[in-house]
């Protein structure tokens, strides 16, 4: 693989998005042919809910640049509460990682509802720009797991 | 667990929808270098019988065991796919899909680095479908029966489509009557049929049903369970009235010795009734009521030398022993249909009622129209309660009856000063009504309606709107600022928005057009079932235009206005729909629930009880279990009511608590994959 330097350097991005909300915003998204970045990955959850702060974590150790957590709007969750948890959780796990030198950039939370397509498009491009200003992230890298 | 995996994976072209921008030949060549791959093909429509037909085949003979097909999103062909993996004797929960389409070929231009991610998409499927465990699709009884929550003219028509499809049905009304606001009409729009004619037929099948349990003065208290097979407590409170003695003969109302004094809640306090008391005549069911807040004998434990009903009483039928009654039930579905509250006038003080006798609010008014009500269909000013008896040896005064009578339309509608953007849907038809009728009894009154716009939307609705225009009723468009006394008369002032001119107008009477709200006792539901509210405040469908009698709770439903300002054939016409809504759940008699849910490991589990409290649909609760010969608590979760959002998962201390499909094991593997930068 080539160095990376500020101006080649494409970020690795993972996504968490539920099922119900984003990930469907992001199918829209696609229906529509709203073309963004290719760097963000997604594994979708049913609700962001689900997305264990260790996900996170997990994420960065691997060597992901940035990471992304996004869901129903507040109110909107289909499981009632569901994104209320997520965004408590990652109030914290954010203040966390800052205090381990981490740069916020790096890790974000969204709303993006069923609807919002080009929504989705504008935090991906804002994410990635996010990702790229800071530069790779290697801090927490670790061998390969055999799981 | 299972035998040693066996990968299938299946790469769609989608014509050229992906194989324009992703090439598929590199991704199956990728896929096939993948741990536990063993056949890795690509076709040009992967969800068509051929392409189904190439999973089966290779299901078949090559003794797959999981399959990953990546195509489209998984919001579109997951079922499709599940299907054709049970066509052939697999658990259709083995299928992990990679979603090439919608978040790639279609999103990105660069054909090198969509090629990349969609080999990495289908990498992270493949190390998730490694790791799937089979689940099993559980169907739930559903019980025969369904609980309705207010007898107004929804609950009522829900209760006889429900009962008449011979399903057990109990009704509970909170109040001593059903029938509920339209009972208190006089005439409904745009028909005038008389409410009461309409209506009360309908309260009395109800009544006699055989498959409905009436259940009048009552309230819901307690509902526990899931879809199906709910638990439920009612408080039946006391009358202190044994129903099956009284005749309803109303000797009792009669001899009461505060008879005339208590303001009547059916007749909007214009109207006085005793504490012993029938709400209106047509009540069902006709027996009598005694009001325990006002009633001299309950309240100071004396009533004279001895209660005066219990002497006028020939049947014997008074109990001031009796206690309140607790029932227990299990119903299957549940409606909620608890209508609404109207608007209260005096949070608009600037229209002075409260104030000035002469301003009514609309529902007062349906009252002094009709001819059952206390001043026998007069319109007249009514005398408020109080002053009634004041003076004595007086002459009583006759009241007065106006020459000139205003309307207001939107009071507590469409206004945000009050918390109310919503259109009440009633008003502009109700005031034509009323304007109609009150030019019925007092031809010569001169009757003027002020309003914002009128919204004649249903059925017939603009016709009586154009009627009641022509019959020499004004409408002035403008919304009145404030109502002062000048001299015997009430002054309106407004702009007349249509000119631009401001306007002071003389009046005897100002009726109200007070809007629709929704009940100041919802919370008591919302904390009983756990419904959502919508921002008005009413309760919360689970899709606006396509789910709109169904609630986020799985078997229960919503009917009438407890939903949103809604007239009578609204009403009804929802009514109809949740009684079939409960009805396909009762007459299939079983229901499909969540596959994906939450599961427990007992042995690590330490019985924190975090995941307890996070469950938003309390479907985990904690149990004691022997460990070792201890007794220890552990969570348990109640698969019927777990929808699958992993909340607990995430939660859990300890991870003994996992999704199904979404366990830590399966999904950090995905991140594990997602993660590796280049």
């Amino acid at each position: 693989m080539a160095e990376n330097t500020r101006e080649t350097f494409e970020p690795n991005i993972v996504a968490f998005l539920c099922n119900w909300c984003s990930y469907a915003g992001a199918d829209l998204a696609g229906t529509s042919r709203i073309h963004y970045p290719s760097n963000v990955k997604v594994v979708r959850v049913m609700c962001t809910g689900r997305v264990n702060p260790l996900f996170v974590m997990n994420a960065l150790q691997q060597g992901a640049d940035g990471v992304l957590v996004s869901g129903c709007h507040p109110g909107d969750c289909h499981y009632m509460q569901g994104n209320y948890y997520a965004r408590r959780r990652f109030t914290l796990m954010r203040r966390f990682l800052e205090y381990l030198g981490v740069e916020p950039a790096r890790v974000r939370m969204s709303w993006v509802s069923a609807s919002e397509g080009s929504k989705w498009k504008e935090v991906v491009e804002e994410v990635v720009e996010g990702v790229k200003a800071v530069g790779p992230m290697d801090q927490f890298k670790r061998r390969q797991l055999n799981w | 667990m299972n035998a040693r995996p066996k990968i299938g994976v299946y790469i769609c072209h989608c014509g050229i929808n992906i194989a324009a921008t992703v090439d598929v030949e590199e991704v199956v060549r990728f896929a096939s270098t993948l741990p536990d791959v063993v056949v890795a093909r690509n076709y040009s429509y992967m969800c068509s019988d051929p392409g189904q037909a190439l999973i089966t085949e290779d299901i078949q003979n090559m003794g797959l065991n999981r399959v990953v097909v990546a195509s489209c999103s998984p919001r579109m062909h997951e079922p499709t796919f599940r299907k054709t993996l049970m066509s052939v004797g697999l658990n259709p929960y083995f299928l992990e899909m990679a979603n090439i389409r919608e978040q790639c070929s279609w999103v990105h231009e660069d054909r090198i680095a969509a090629t990349e991610k969609a080999k990495r998409l289908v990498e992270s499927a493949v190390v998730k479908v490694r790791r799937l465990e089979p689940l099993e699709v559980k169907e739930v009884e559903v019980e025969p029966s369904c609980l309705i929550i207010g007898a107004g003219i929804a609950g009522i028509q829900a209760a006889l489509d429900i009962a008449d499809a011979g399903f057990k049905v109990y009704l509970v009304e909170k109040t001593p009557s059903v029938g509920g606001h339209m009972a208190q009409l006089d005439k409904t729009f745009p028909t005038l049929d008389c409410s009461a004619c309409i209506l009360t037929p309908k309260m009395v099948d109800v009544a006699n049903h055989p498959n409905i349990e009436l259940l009048t003065y009552s309230q819901v208290e307690e509902i526990s369970g899931y879809v199906g097979n709910f638990d439920v407590k009612v408080r039946k409170k006391s009358r202190f009235v044994d129903v099956s003695k009284c005749t309803g003969c109303g000797a009792c109302a009669e001899a009461c010795r505060q008879a005339g004094r208590i303001p009547s809640e059916f007749d909007e306090g214009l109207g006085m009734r005793s504490c012993i008391y029938l709400p209106f005549p047509q009540a069902v069911p006709a027996k009598y009521t005694i009001d325990k807040e006002t009633c001299l004998f309950l309240t100071r434990g004396k009533c004279g030398d001895s209660p005066k009903c219990v002497e006028a009483c020939e049947a014997g039928a008074i109990d001031f022993e009796m206690k309140d009654e607790m029932l227990e039930f299990k119903v299957g579905t549940i409606i909620v249909a608890t209508g609404f509250d109207v608007f209260d006038a005096r949070n608009k003080p600037e229209y002075g009622y409260g104030t000035y006798p002469e301003v009514v609010t609309a529902l007062e008014f349906e009252r002094l129209v009709s001819a059952s009500g206390p001043y026998g269909g007069k319109v007249v000013i009514p005398q408020r309660g109080k002053k009634k008896k004041k003076k004595e040896g007086e002459e009583e005064e006759a009241p007065r009856v106006p020459k000139n009578i205003t309307f207001i339309q939107c009071v507590g509608s469409r206004d945000k000063s009050v918390g109310n953007e919503y259109c009440s849907r009633v008003c502009c038809m109700y005031t034509a009504k009323q304007a109609h009728l009150a030019k019925d009894k007092i031809p010569d009154a001169e009757i003027t309606i002020f309003y914002m716009d009128v919204r004649a939307f249903g059925k017939g609705y603009e016709e009586f709107y154009d009627r009641v225009r022509r019959e020499g009723i004004r409408y002035i468009r403008g919304n009145p600022s404030e109502i002062f006394r000048r001299g015997d008369k009430l002054v309106v002032r407004a702009e007349d928005t249509l000119t631009a001119t401001p306007m002071e107008h003389e009046t005897d009477m100002v009726v109200l057009s007070v809007g629709l709200m929704p009940r100041s006792d919802r919370r008591e539901i919302i904390d009983l079932l756990k419904l959502s509210s919508s921002p008005d405040q009413f309760y919360l469908e689970a899709h606006p235009k396509l789910r709109p009698v169904d609630t986020a709770t799985d078997g229960i439903f919503l009917a009438g206005a407890c939903q949103g300002p809604k007239d009578i054939p609204d009403a009804v016409g929802q009514a109809k729909g949740a009684a079939s809504a409960a009805m396909i759940l009762m007459a299939s008699g079983k229901v499909k629930v969540e596959a994906q849910t939450s599961v427990v490991d007992e042995a690590t589990c330490r019985g924190c009880g975090f995941c307890v409290e996070i469950c938003p649909y309390s479907a985990i609760e904690l149990v004691e279990v022997n460990r070792m010969g201890w007794p220890v608590k552990v969570a348990r979760v109640n698969e019927a009511l777990c929808k699958g959002c992993g909340a607990c998962a995430a939660a859990c201390l300890s991870g003994s608590i996992q999704q199904r499909s979404f366990r830590d094991l399966q999904i950090l593997p995905q991140i594990e994959v997602l993660g590796v930068s280049d």
